[in-house]
């Protein structure tokens, strides 16, 4: 066995076997994982996964049924939330309406003893990090959506947090500032130099800012990586669903060896792929394929494809433009499904008609099959 | 424009009856009310218009006396109402869910499925020398003889507290109500305890509900009657049995009347102070 | 009609306003204003089988009697019963009354004294207002087994029996006090500095005797609450009650204190503006009638003015009567005078003074 306080100490912040249960319900099982120093790091999955209960757990608002949780190596299973070193920044923000600005970034510092002239230089440069330098002496509610939310990060950010929990923070706020605070956000982390603990259901917010992703689903962690692995390396078919846009078939596994994976589709079409994920595939067994939309190559006429061990004939449902992330979506023309499929930024397909053929192909390596799983598809924990 | 005046007349007919109400049950009263404070009596059936029945207020001990003891026990009893009723409060608001919460809200109510004056004797038949607290205790070993727990100020409290409970729950957790858990656990969040959460947090937010609790439990407990009278026994003093005795027993009106116009400008003047210590305004409290 | 009200009176009023509209609707109804057990339900059922007339039966006290009619100049009710020493002050003051026509009265049913007496107690200006009813007496009531000693008014102030006396703390302690004091209030009643000077001795005395006093008493119900429980051993009291309890529980007697019982006569006056004055003298002639008079003295504790009254009363309860009074203390009765205007305010500010005292 490896020295356990060794290995912590590498993290800011770690969760082992971590399990929470309501009564029957599992909400969070037997979650692992650890946070190093200044990393930006995000629990990505649908909601109701659990991921708001690990935060609280983390925060100390609530405590695990079993595991631990440690910060800078120490358990803190057994301290209140206001020894923690960690704070939260709240769905709904939770700012105090009945002060200030910046009696709201204050109050943390306040309640550390620290003296009145520390106090104030601290939020003084705190306002002016989050550019809201005049705004000290407003109240909550004169505040913008995206204004609320830095103050409610700054607040926290004074106290020099082991890590900042932060439960989808942006989800209150307007597609168009919710973009723009991404970056913001990240920006943040980076000046104040603070672990982020991050949650959301948002797999482009934990793609654009985070260095660690990790997939929640149903309680449990099905796969923690860098935004690239997950994307591009999936462990699990929910992973690989999940993660990104994906076109998905379900079938049942003809063949597989080391030369790629035969399988008929439901709906009968017949694939090659790649075996993925740690089930192996045996012949008979439900597998689910998945194939990105940027790994489809389209064409007008059929020598452009011959080449791949996927091919489709299809038509030309419509044309979804989006400048350079313009789609095509596909209908195949034996069995009627929709293909997903990323246009070219050349813009050589800008001209194709509604109901127009097109020939599809993608070749095995593009395409990942993974067992199916039966935990998933019945659709309760263990 | 038309269909502007229509409805204007519909919210004049509306109103109508209420302005009535208040003029012909409220105002009008008041005033006639007013003008019996402002006669001296000279002689038989004779009177003139004078300050006398204010002055006497104030020259005679007795009367400013009372009014200071009225005013100072309904103080007290309204913090301690409070102070019993914010925990409670805070209980039913924030810890309580679904029917166990409308089942303690209902008990705050309990009082008053009965009479004041029932509910008054049902304290007189458990606090008396003879009565059950003094044999439950006498039973149990506690005491030796008899205790007499009626007439004290203590007991009145007590009835006072009892009477006024409901008033200061309500509001109370209805802005309780309206405290967002997350608030809470941001105070302790960012480093606050209990103190500090309830003091920074918790009061601040309640301060509508604690205002208008003490205001309604204030005027109430100003207002009683039959508590301190019940209770009270023989040393009980209070400011409406004053008024009442000068209008029944002592047939002059005069005087009553001037008493309760000092009794509303003086706890008016109460509230009014209460309302600038607590830095809080009347229509913050009412919105 | 809705002027000089405040909202006790101005509910006084909408009451009695409703029942001026009800009894528009059925003129024969007679509106009584008068004190508990006077017009019991057995009576007021003959009365109507008799003679077809309602009674409508509101009871009170001698003060809430004179607000309530002075509050509405004299309306609202048909027929009054205050005691006679209140009558002839509220009237000159307030005038809220009709004098009476005697003519209309059967004075062979009422004892001859009394009748008298009430009618000089009650003239204002040469009218007479009043006739006699129910007559009564303020006393002792003592549980002779745990206050064997107490004789007199003055006694309610020994300290051995601290924490377990009782009275009512209204004007007929003051005259209590002070005759036990060996003074005279009624000979002073017209003098006022005299009359000043008693009452001070009087405060002095009610002042000291305070920490002996449990708890004054405010009602029947509660003084015999207070003395059944063996709570209170030694109280003033008004001798129905006394007499009440007695029955109850034999070692409580009703006695006449040594320096005299205070008696009261409650009277009927007419109300001013009474509705139905035909109604209110066949009233008065009903409950004259000797065997209508034994049921009242049963249901209120106190014997009427009525001739041969008490021949029809039961056996025990003309036994404890005469416990209570033998020849000689019924000589020695004070009965109220009437009460000059001005000394209730007097004697106001010393029961004030009292209950502030600590
Ligand atoms: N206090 C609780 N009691 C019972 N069930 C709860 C409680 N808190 C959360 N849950 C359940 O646990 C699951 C996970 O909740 P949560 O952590 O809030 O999900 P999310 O991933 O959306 O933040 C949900 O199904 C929720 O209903
Ligand atoms: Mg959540």
């Amino acid at each position: 066995m490896t020295d356990a306080t060794d290995e912590s100490e590498l993290y800011d912040l770690e969760c082992r076997n971590l399990v929470r249960t309501f009564g029957a319900f599992i909400a969070v099982d037997d979650v692992s994982f650890g946070v190093p120093r200044g990393d930006f790091f995000s629990i990505l999955g649908p909601s109701g996964c659990g991921k708001t209960t690990i935060l609280r757990m983390m925060a100390g608002f609530d405590r695990p049924t079993s595991g631990d949780i440690l910060i800078k190596g120490k358990s803190v299973v057994d301290v209140p939330p206001n020894r923690r070193p960690v704070n939260m920044v709240f769905q709904q923000l939770a700012l105090f309406p009945m002060m200030t600005v910046a009696e709201n970034i204050a109050y943390g510092l306040v309640r550390k003893g620290l003296n009145k002239t520390d106090i104030a230089d601290k939020v003084k440069s705190a306002l002016g990090r989050i550019g809201l330098p005049t705004s000290g002496g407003k109240s909550i509610k004169q505040l913008s959506g995206g204004q609320q939310q830095r103050v409610a990060i700054a607040r926290c950010l004074v106290l020099e947090p082991a890590a900042l929990l932060l439960d989808e923070p942006l989800g209150a706020l307007d597609l168009k500032l919710r973009e723009h605070m991404k970056v913001e956000l990240k920006k943040m982390q980076d000046q104040f130099g603070t672990t982020f603990v991050y949650i959301t259901h948002d797999q482009s917010e934990a793609l654009v800012m985070s260095n660690h992703v990790a997939v929640m689903n149903k309680g449990r962690f099905e796969q923690i990586g860098s935004p690239q692995d997950l994307y591009y390396h999936p462990d699990t078919a929910f992973v690989a669903g999940f993660v990104g846009d994906t076109n998905r078939w379900h079938g049942r596994v003809e063949s597989a060896d080391a030369s790629g994976v035969k399988v008929v589709s439901a709906d009968g079409v017949n694939l090659i792929a790649t075996a993925a994920g740690k089930t192996p595939l045996v012949q008979g067994g439900e597998v689910d394929i998945f194939v990105r939309p940027e790994s489809v190559v389209i064409a007008t006429g059929e020598e452009r494809v011959s080449g791949m061990e996927n091919r489709i004939e299809g038509d030309l449902v419509s044309i979804l433009f989006n400048g350079a992330n313009s789609r095509a979506l596909i209908r195949d023309r034996h069995t009627g499904g929709e293909l997903d499929v990323a246009l070219p930024q050349t813009g050589e397909f800008s001209h194709l008609k509604r109901g127009q053929a097109v020939h599809l192909g993608w070749g095995k390596a593009q395409a990942k099959a993974f067992a199916a799983d039966a935990r998933r598809d019945q659709g309760v924990g263990t | 424009m038309r269909m502007q005046s229509a409805t204007r007349l519909a919210l004049f007919l509306l109103l109508a009856p209420i302005v009535l109400w208040l003029a012909l049950l409220v105002i009008l009263p008041h005033v006639d009310m007013f003008m019996v404070s402002m006669r001296e009596r000279v002689g038989i059936r004779q009177y003139e218009y004078s300050f006398a029945n204010y002055v006497e207020f104030f020259v005679e001990p007795l009367y400013w006396r009372t009014f200071a003891r009225t005013a100072i026990m309904s103080i007290i009893a309204t913090v301690m109402t409070l102070l019993i009723g914010f925990p409670v409060s805070y209980y039913i608001a924030k810890m309580l869910r679904g029917r166990m919460k409308n089942f303690l809200f209902l008990l705050c109510l309990v009082p008053f499925w009965v009479s004041e004056l029932v509910r008054t004797f049902g304290w007189m038949i458990l606090l008396r020398e003879s009565g059950v607290i003094s044999n439950l205790m006498q039973w149990m070993g506690l005491v030796s003889g008899p205790v007499e727990m009626l007439y004290n100020d203590a007991t009145i409290m007590v009835g006072f507290i009892y009477t006024s409970m409901l008033f200061m729950v309500v509001p109370l957790v209805s802005t309780l109500d309206s405290l967002d858990d997350s608030l809470v656990e941001a105070g302790y969040d960012l480093g606050g305890n209990a103190f500090t959460v309830l003091r920074t947090i918790i009061i601040p937010h309640a301060m509508p509900g604690i205002v208008s609790g003490c205001i309604v439990v204030f005027m109430l407990t100003l207002g009683n009657y039959l508590t301190p009278v019940l209770l009270g026994g023989k040393d009980s003093l209070w400011f409406t049995e004053q008024i009442y005795t000068q209008f029944i027993t002592r047939f002059n009106w005069e005087q009553g009347a001037a008493f309760g116009f000092l009794l509303l400008g003086l706890s008016s003047l109460i509230v009014w102070a209460g309302l600038r210590l607590s830095r809080q305004t009347l229509s913050q409290t009412m919105g | 009609m809705f002027k000089s009200t405040g909202k006790m009176i101005a509910g006084v009023l909408l009451g009695a306003g409703l029942t001026m509209v009800a009894s528009q609707a059925n003129a024969e109804t007679l509106r009584l204003l008068t004190w508990g057990g006077y017009a019991p339900d057995k009576v007021v059922q003959m009365f109507k089988a008799e003679t077809g007339i309602d009674v409508e039966v509101t009871n009170s006290n001698n003060e809430e009697m004179i607000s309530k009619l002075r509050a509405t100049g004299g309306a609202g009710f048909d027929l009054a019963q205050p005691s006679q020493d209140r009558v002839a002050g509220a009237q000159s003051e307030f005038d809220i009354y009709k004098p009476i026509d005697l003519s209309k009265i059967d004075a062979t049913k009422i004892i001859p004294s009394m009748l008298e007496g009430t009618k000089k107690n009650t003239t204002v200006n040469g009218s007479a207002y009043g006739v006699p009813h129910v007559w009564g007496t303020s006393l002792l009531a003592v549980n002779t087994a745990m206050a064997p000693d107490v004789k007199d008014y003055l006694d309610l102030c020994d300290p051995k029996y601290t924490g377990k006396i009782s009275y009512r703390l209204k004007r007929p302690i003051l005259m209590a006090f002070a005759f036990s004091m060996g003074m005279d209030p009624f000979a002073a009643y017209n003098d006022k500095a005299k009359y000043q000077d008693i009452l001070n001795k009087v405060e002095a005395k009610l002042i000291e005797c305070k920490p002996i006093v449990k708890a004054y008493w405010s009602g029947a119900d509660a003084l015999i609450a207070l003395m059944s429980s063996g709570e209170v051993v030694a109280a003033k009291a008004w001798d129905g009650t006394g007499w009440k309890l007695t029955a109850a529980k034999p070692e409580i007697k009703t006695m006449a204190p040594t320096s005299g019982a205070l008696g009261w006569i409650d009277t009927f006056v007419l109300p001013k503006k009474t509705q139905n004055e035909a109604a209110a003298y066949k009233w008065i002639n009903f409950v004259m009638r000797p065997e209508v008079a034994a049921m009242i003295v049963e249901a209120a504790g106190n014997f009427t003015a009525a001739v041969d009254g008490d021949k029809f009363v039961e056996e025990g309860a003309r036994k404890r009567f005469q416990d209570t009074f033998p020849p000689e203390a019924i000589d020695n009765i004070k009965w109220y005078p009437p009460v000059p205007t001005g000394l209730e305010e007097m004697e106001g500010k010393v029961l004030d003074r009292v209950q502030a005292a600590k």
